[in-house]
């Protein structure tokens, strides 16, 4: 069966790991040329992964930028008990989790079906087109969806206010000062951004399906319906569930450019709009409270690295060559 | 005493005439309804649909190119519409009057996908090759370096701390490239890769024939390992075009703002396309900013920058859809 990219990088390489192995320094010796090659990776890792792990011990301190960071006292978990004391950590934490899981249903459910659609109709020709062209929003960066979703959203000129609305008899509805809509925009979004991308996983999967399964069931007069819902989506379980749980995994982390670029990071819509790396952002590079920022940070960081672990322990379970590590 | 003789020539024969019958059966249903299709409306109906959704993709950037073609009274009157109610050029006329920030734009964004695909792509393969090799005592150590940074990080405060603070990279080309140089996913791609494809009998030969590891790495193993080099550099190649974050938190000077943060500034204000002295002029010629069509020129700033990646879809699509197939080549 075929496998997304996303889903083959286990770690541990084929080959004898529990071979006798030689002495540290015959073993630097013998592969020199191979720690040069790896050198100016793991130098660029060690700067961009590395360095800033330590450096998360800053949200144990009060940084004072005139005594240097260094220098700057400690002040134990202050700054998480600031964090956890505004209303902000809960509104960003809910919002967060259930954005990302409307995200995961919503890309599972629509990306099956389009997928099994498309290996029903007939006219592969127009299948493939219309394929290609739901690919293209992936393809958009976060700053374009920005443009394309004000150009229907505007509230002087946009689509929406001075065409759609009036001619249904409705109100201009001024959306980027209206908090109550968004929970239905931005997933209406980002399935619509992200959905060729899955679609595209999951039809590979189904064309890897065996035909006579199909056609062992239309012996036994089983129709479309029976054998979409009989075969394709239980062999289709696997991916299902790899895929969703790999999105589990991830789900601390929100799209920075979906919640920024999109929603024009209004002020006004936060309390539906701003998560957890929106928040992270705007209170550190905005208002320069980097105490909160980083404390917010570490938050996101370790939760985010337990459910990883989580998720992939299930993962691993349900299929083992599909898990991460 | 006789047993029960069993004719098997007759069982068989009887199973194979069985078989026969539901194969001109299922021959029969092939005819009728096409074995495995859907009926004609449900087809019917699924065209539809998908034609539809077709639409809702490609539209919203229609509307955005029709508005950057459009009288701009008409825009502010009228509002945005998906054809111009009166045909105008004058947003196009303002933008090339002077190019200097679109060019020097376009370049920055071709500098840092062009260095930081290749540069990537170099350090990625370079690293990913040792620790593929099975016969390398390290090699899990190494994964694991890598691997560790898929599970944790560190955040964005410190990170930006150690990129202005550490290394004062602020507001430099090297920002803009050096946070996606490496990326763990990609080099355990790479790993598995040429773990599952390059056979370990050739490189021993290589080995014998007196050919060192880095010779076997640039003349054997990459040029063996071409498909999933050009996935990750037609993936790397779009993360960086399509990046804007980076310039977002590190760049501050107009000198290098990338075609994404370009337009993320004139979304923000159409003004800043017009902060250099010859702009000016033109605008007070024609009589203040308010004579400026904003609108439309919003629009078709937006227009040059979706442009390149619209018409380099279709190289990119069919390679993508292949790419996404290329861990699939798992032992």
């Amino acid at each position: 069966m075929l496998q997304p990219a996303n889903l083959a990088a286990g770690v541990p390489a084929r080959g004898k790991s529990g071979a006798k192995s030689p002495s540290f320094w015959k073993t630097i010796r013998k592969y020199w040329v191979f720690y040069l090659m790896m050198l100016p990776a793991a130098v660029i890792l060690f700067i961009n992964n590395y360095l800033p792990m330590f450096g998360t011990l800053i949200a144990f301190k009060n940084v004072n930028y005139s005594k240097g960071i260094l220098a700057s006292p400690w002040v134990g978990f202050d700054n998480f008990r600031y964090l956890f004391a505004t209303s902000d950590a809960w509104v960003i934490t809910r919002n967060t989790i259930l954005y990302n899981a409307v995200f995961i249903i919503l890309n599972l459910v629509v990306a099956v079906a389009f997928a099994v659609m498309f290996n029903e109709m007939r006219g592969k020709m127009w299948a493939k087109f219309h394929q290609s062209t739901m690919f293209l929003p992936f393809f958009l960066s976060m700053v374009t969806v920005g443009y394309l979703v004000f150009a229907f959203l505007s509230h002087g000129n946009g689509f929406m206010n001075t065409y759609l609305l009036p001619k249904l008899g409705l109100q201009p509805i001024d959306w980027y000062s209206e908090p109550k809509y968004w929970p239905f925009i931005l997933p209406i979004i980002n399935t619509w951004k992200n959905i060729g991308y899955y679609t595209v996983i999951y039809l590979a999967a189904i064309v890897g399906i065996d035909q006579e399964y199909y056609e062992a069931a239309l012996i036994d007069g089983a129709g479309k319906w029976k054998q979409t819902w009989y075969i394709t989506i239980p062999l289709l379980k696997p991916v299902m569930i790899v895929m969703t749980l790999l999105q589990i995994g991830r789900i601390f982390y929100a799209d920075f450019g979906l919640f920024f670029q999109v929603t024009r990071n209004s002020g006004i819509l936060y309390p539906t709009t701003l998560v957890i790396d929106t928040y992270v952002y705007q209170t550190f590079i905005v208002m320069g409270d980097i105490g909160m920022s980083s404390a917010a940070g570490l938050y996101q960081a370790l939760v985010g690295f337990i459910l990883v672990l989580v998720s992939n322990a299930i993962v691993r379970r349900v299929s083992r060559e599909n898990a991460l590590f | 005493m006789s047993l029960p003789t069993y004719d098997t020539t007759k069982v068989l024969d009887g199973r194979a005439q069985a078989r026969k019958t539901t194969k001109a059966q299922t021959d029969l249903l092939v005819r009728e309804n096409r074995l495995g299709s859907i009926s004609a409306p449900a087809n019917a109906m699924i065209h539809i649909f998908f034609w539809l959704y077709t639409l809702a993709c490609l539209l919203p950037l229609w509307l955005v190119v029709s508005v950057s073609f459009s009288d701009e009274k008409l825009v502010v009157v009228e509002g945005y519409r998906f054809w111009p109610q009166k045909f105008s050029l004058a947003a196009y006329d303002f933008l090339f009057k002077d190019l200097t920030q679109i060019i020097r734009s376009f370049g920055v964004s071709l500098t840092t996908v062009t260095v930081g695909t290749l540069l990537s792509l170099l350090v990625m393969t370079l690293y990913a090759y040792p620790i593929s090799r099975s016969d390398f005592p390290h090699r899990n150590v190494f994964a694991f370096f890598m691997f560790f940074t898929m599970l944790f990080n560190g955040g964005l405060v410190p990170w930006y701390l150690v990129y202005t603070q550490l290394f004062d990279l602020k507001n430099t080309l090297w920002a803009l490239i050096m946070p996606l140089l490496v990326s763990a996913f990609f080099v355990l791609l790479l790993r598995t890769f040429f773990a599952n494809t390059i056979p370990s009998e050739l490189l021993e030969a290589a080995k014998i024939d007196g050919a060192g590891e880095l010779r076997i790495f640039a003349l054997i193993v990459l040029p063996l390992s071409l498909p999933v080099l050009a996935t990750v550099a037609l993936f790397q190649t779009l993360n960086y075009w399509n990046d804007w974050f980076l310039s977002l938190v590190f760049i501050t000077e107009n000198k290098n703002v990338n075609l994404q943060f370009l337009m993320y500034k004139t979304m923000l204000d159409i003004q800043f396309l017009t902060s250099n002295s010859q702009a000016m002029a033109e605008i007070a010629k024609q009589g203040g900013m308010l004579n400026i069509p904003t609108e439309t020129i919003r629009m078709a700033m937006a227009v040059i920058g979706i442009g390149p990646i619209v018409f380099a879809y279709p190289f990119f699509q069919r390679y993508f859809v292949k790419g996404l197939t290329v861990g699939a080549l798992k032992g």
